[in-house]
């Protein structure tokens, strides 16, 4: 029997076991390059293959589960509980982590002999045990401890290539970020701390007597800025496009897959544990707006996006404005007294958290691969990588259906159950709800169209036609690990795409404590293969049905048409290209493909565009050579960051009066310090 | 219905689908001829068209990648399997249950997807630019007809089709909330005319680069593969005039699957589509195409119309 109880203790020693040994190994001990990888990564698909124990024992354990550790320090308690809402997060880190671990085993040879396998290794375990603890810890101070070491120790990574000074610039506005974020964090704990007296999560749980409604609204705003802030929420996400780029691709992969999903967690953990189910209105509804907002911009600005990996970036952008739009719709119906919809929408949340981490971690992973092969980011100097990169190409295309939302993959199933917890709005009673939240489907469903666009644009321009440029060209597949990593997470995403009626009830034991309602029983139907939120009347999908449909058609179609026509004479032949050799600089490029909607939606983009032209001599009608740029207008930067940096700037310009380096004024400013403070106190 | 009836009624629908879609086309381009005062190819010369592109061989661009060869299969099959959830002449349709109007869209969304993927695959500038325009065209277009059949699904208390239509025609075509649905009527013509690449949005007959899309994204096609692409774009034709028809205006659709109502279901069905294509025939005959940056205002106010109507749902559902 899987008794958790008896499981989870031990797996939880291994994995810190297996981390501390993997992160010391090879920092040790002078070892070639090649061996401290494979220990070093070895000992993290130990570590993370014990953390999907502990995750499985989470959530199948009746009671959370708690452990402590003795500290002297005052107001800090090092405690962890896994409940089954931890238990979830620990999972999704987890088989994350074994399948970019073992991605890890090939892409980090790149970085032989460049830098420092040691270094890498340890941070690379410190960022993996921290988000663990993150999602673990249960008391406000011993959380931030750790959530400050996964900041600082992914800004060390981030800075890996700290040789480049994009990537310097990249880690440093990720730090600035990051900690804006972890400022409003602290503020939303020391309201809690205020009330209770305690950092402990449990008083925070059970306040003695209830927060007085100002501070829980405080609490609410500070938190949504705070995580928001992690998560990439719009306009807090401008630090995405340049630091997930920025890392080593699988950092990224766990940056943009996993980590952002920590602060999801927190928000999860603030708002439905903490402040518990009662919520006004607005604050749903402020979640809902955020989300369908980011949501919608995300996905918009990964159009124009021409460096891959900020292009995935963006996409996180846009998946956590899908997230939150579930939240938001869960908060509004629980505000309203409907938990059945309320477990709708936060279940429609989980399932997405959990397959964007599958899939965006594949997606990194890929264009990992494609940097590996090819040496740049760039998407123009792609092409043609199907040939030469059959496996790759391959994964990305099932990551690229996945994130497209596309049946019968993971991503169509939990958009669905988004879509489906926003719809029934019309159950809410009160009339401004019931028009706001259809526009956020509105919303929703546009993003998922674009989103569609997007990727038929990043594969098609990344993997299909010519190579257009030697880099792409003399490319290479990729090595074995690296194929196992993505064929890993790929096989993940359709068999949470197919097995919905197991993830479910699984994601059911996060939320009813939330909620007090059990969906399990009614969302999915009795036979198993069904799933019907709301009742079978109301709508119901079953992908394994769509699955076998689909493969027996294909089938079908393959045979009738041989059996029909007979078998086919083909003849390969060049592309036709009105009389002249097809050149890779005359395919359509992604700039090329994305000026239909850059034109469209130029009111958001403001898009300038800059031609120069440099004509014959002979005649003005012929042009010698060409110059096209075109830049979209960084809006977020220009109206929002940079007059906050210019305020910043004059305000440090005039506080720089104090500061005349005198050491007797300094003396002086103590002295009076002091008197100031005796004063106060006395 | 029995295990045996319902396999029999999707086998039914399947073949159905697949006989009557090409006879839509013919239809349409026979309405176009008379219209353009010629007298057109017969009504059935599609099938024709079909028959021998089968037996043809193909030439495939040696730039191509098995993207290029499996995509017409994966468009067919996906297409079909689509037109399988939507009901035709009975207005329960045995699959129903597998997927709702959500998954009807996304399962057409793949067969996009695989085909502006195609579209790129040859390395022609043509195909390039076909690929884009669909992803703008069809980026306004799918969250209106989505949207569109909602708003409607809402009055009938279901987002599947199936319950949609069966609900609707139950009412004996007393429409509930004039509103909503003329507003969603109007979006989904219009996504109709645009999914299928219609007038005034794509022009099925061009072969002019400046103009066309869908013909440009499947420009490296030939013999069967080209055959399965064209057939895969009248069961699509087909199946938006059929969602036009039965969410609209269920009636006569058979409510029990009783061989009397079945035929008289398969009657109404044939004339409502084929009432439906003289339309579109006489819409292309009138219109100009436009401009492709006028096309896509024409979709934002379909993405409106049916935003309005789902909008206006919600209102109307608050009156006490």
């Amino acid at each position: 029997m899987f008794d958790p109880a008896v499981i989870v203790p031990p797996a939880l020693i291994s994995l810190v076991t297996a981390h501390v040994a993997g992160a010391l190994a090879p920092v040790v001990w002078p070892w070639s390059d090649r061996v401290k990888n494979w220990l070093t990564h070895g000992a993290a698909v130990a570590a993370c293959t014990a953390g999907v124990l502990i995750g499985i024992g989470g959530l199948l354990a009746s009671d959370p589960l708690a452990f402590s550790l003795p500290s002297t320090i005052p107001l800090l308690h090092i405690q962890l509980r896994l409940d089954p809402l931890s238990a979830f997060f620990v999972l999704i880190i987890s088989v994350s982590g074994v399948a970019v671990s073992i991605y890890a085993l090939g892409y980090v040879r790149e970085f032989y002999g460049r830098h420092s396998i040691s270094a890498l290794g340890a941070l690379y375990h410190g960022f993996l045990l921290s988000m663990i603890l993150v999602v673990t810890a249960d008391d406000g101070f011993f959380f931030l401890i750790v959530w400050e070491i996964m900041s600082l120790v992914s800004y060390l990574l981030v800075v890996t290539e700290h040789e480049k000074a994009e990537t310097r610039y990249a880690g440093f506005f990720y730090l600035v970020m990051t900690h804006v974020g972890t400022a409003f964090i602290v503020m939303t704990y020391l309201v809690f701390y205020q009330q209770t007296g305690s950092f402990t999560f449990d008083s925070f749980r059970h306040p003695g007597e209830p927060l007085p409604d100002g501070f829980r609204t405080v609490a609410f705003v500070a938190a949504l800025i705070g995580f928001g802030a992690k998560a990439g929420i719009v306009p807090l996400h401008v630090w995405l496009p340049y630091a997930h780029p920025a890392a080593p691709s699988h950092i990224s992969a766990l940056m943009s897959g996993v980590m952002i999903k920590t602060a999801i967690y927190g928000l999860i953990r603030v708002y439905f544990d903490f402040l518990g189910g009662a919520f006004p209105w607005w604050w749903g509804f402020a979640v809902l707006a955020v989300g369908a907002v980011s949501a919608l911009l995300g996905v918009m600005y990964a159009l124009m996006e021409h460096d891959l990996k900020s292009l995935l970036a963006y996409h996180s952008v846009e998946n956590i404005g899908i997230i939150l739009l579930g939240i938001g719709a869960g908060m509004i119906f629980q505000s309203y007294g409907l938990s059945h919809l309320a477990a709708l929408g936060l279940l429609a949340a989980l399932y997405h958290t959990m397959n964007h981490a599958m899939f965006k971690g594949l997606l990194f992973m890929g264009a990992g691969s494609l940097l590996y092969a090819t040496h740049t980011r760039n998407m123009e100097e792609y092409g043609g990588l199907i040939r030469t990169m059959p496996w790759t190409a391959f994964f990305f295309l099932v990551g690229a259906i996945s994130i497209s939302a596309l049946p019968p993959t993971n991503g169509f199933v939990s958009e669905w159950l988004t879509f489906q917890s926003l719809f029934l709005s019309f159950m809410l009673p009160d009339p401004l709800m019931k028009i706001v939240i259809p526009i956020g489907a509105a919303m929703l469903a546009l993003t998922g169209a674009l989103a569609v666009a997007c990727f038929a644009k990043a594969f098609g321009i990344s993997f299909l036609a010519m190579p257009r440029s030697p880099h792409a060209k003399h490319a290479k597949e990729v090595p074995m690990p690296m194929r196992i990593g993505m064929g890993a997470l790929a096989a993940v995403c359709v068999a949470l795409g197919l097995a919905p009626m197991v993830v479910i009830p699984m994601i059911d034991r996060v939320t009813s404590p939330f909620t007090g309602t059990r969906l399990a029983q009614s969302a999915v139907s009795e036979s198993g293969w069904t799933l019907t939120p709301m009742g079978g009347e109301f709508a119901s999908i079953s992908t394994p049905v769509l699955m076998l449909l689909l493969t027996v058609t294909i089938l079908v179609v393959l045979l009738g048409v041989v059996l029909i026509a007979g078998t086919l004479k083909r003849r390969f032949h060049k592309t036709w290209g009105c009389g002249i050799t097809l050149q890779p600089r005359m395919e359509y490029t992604a700039t090329g493909f994305a000026q239909p909607i850059r034109q469209v939606f130029s009111t958001i983009y403001r898009p300038t565009v800059k031609v120069e032209k440099e004509m014959l001599e002979e005649s003005r009608y012929f042009a010698k050579r060409m110059r096209f740029e075109v830049h979209i207008e960084p809006t977020f930067q220009r109206y929002l960051y940079d007059p906050v940096v210019r305020a910043f700037n004059l305000l440090a310009n005039r506080l720089r009066v104090v500061q005349a380096g005198s050491l007797h004024l300094y003396l002086a400013y103590i002295f009076l310090t002091l008197i100031a403070l005796l004063l106060w106190v006395g | 219905m029995t295990m045996i009836q319902s396999a029999a009624l999707v086998l039914g629908q399947a073949f159905l689908i697949l006989a009557v879609s090409p006879f839509v086309v013919g239809l349409i381009r026979k309405v176009k001829a008379r219209l353009q005062c010629r007298r057109g190819a017969n009504v059935l010369q599609p099938y024709s068209d079909l028959a021998k592109l089968f037996k043809k061989g193909a030439v495939i661009s040696s730039t191509t990648s098995w993207i290029f060869t499996a995509t017409p299969y994966i468009l067919f099959a996906f297409t079909l399997a689509a037109s399988l959830l939507v009901p035709t002449f009975l207005s329960r349709v045995p699959l129903s249950f597998a997927g709702d109007v959500i998954t009807v869209v996304s399962l057409l969304t793949v067969g996009t997807f695989f085909l502006m993927l195609a579209g790129m695959d040859a390395g022609s500038p043509f195909g390039g630019m076909g690929s884009s325009r669909e992803a703008i065209v069809f980026s306004l277009t799918e969250p209106a007809m989505m949207l569109s059949i909602f708003a409607v699904g809402l009055t009938a208390g279901s987002t599947n089709v199936s319950t949609i239509v069966h609900n609707t025609a139950l009412l004996q075509g007393i429409v509930t909330d004039p509103p909503p649905h003329l507003m969603a009527l109007a979006a989904l013509f219009i996504v109709t005319l645009a999914e299928t690449g219609r007038v005034p949005v794509d022009n099925p007959a061009t072969h002019l680069e400046l103009t066309m899309i869908h013909e440009a994204m499947v420009l490296e096609y030939s013999g069967r593969y080209l055959a399965l692409v064209e057939w895969a774009a009248a069961m699509k034709l087909l199946l938006m005039l059929t969602l036009l028809s039965n969410i609209f205006a269920p009636w006569g659709i058979a409510i029990q699957p009783d061989p009397a109502s079945l035929a008289i279901g398969l009657g109404v069905w044939v004339a409502k589509v084929s009432a439906l294509a003289l339309l579109v025939g006489l819409i292309e005959s009138m219109f100009a195409k436009l401009r492709l940056f006028r096309v896509t205002d024409l979709l934002g106010v379909a993405f409106i119309l049916s935003l309005l109507a789902l909008v206006f749902f919600y209102i109307l559902r608050g009156r006490p």
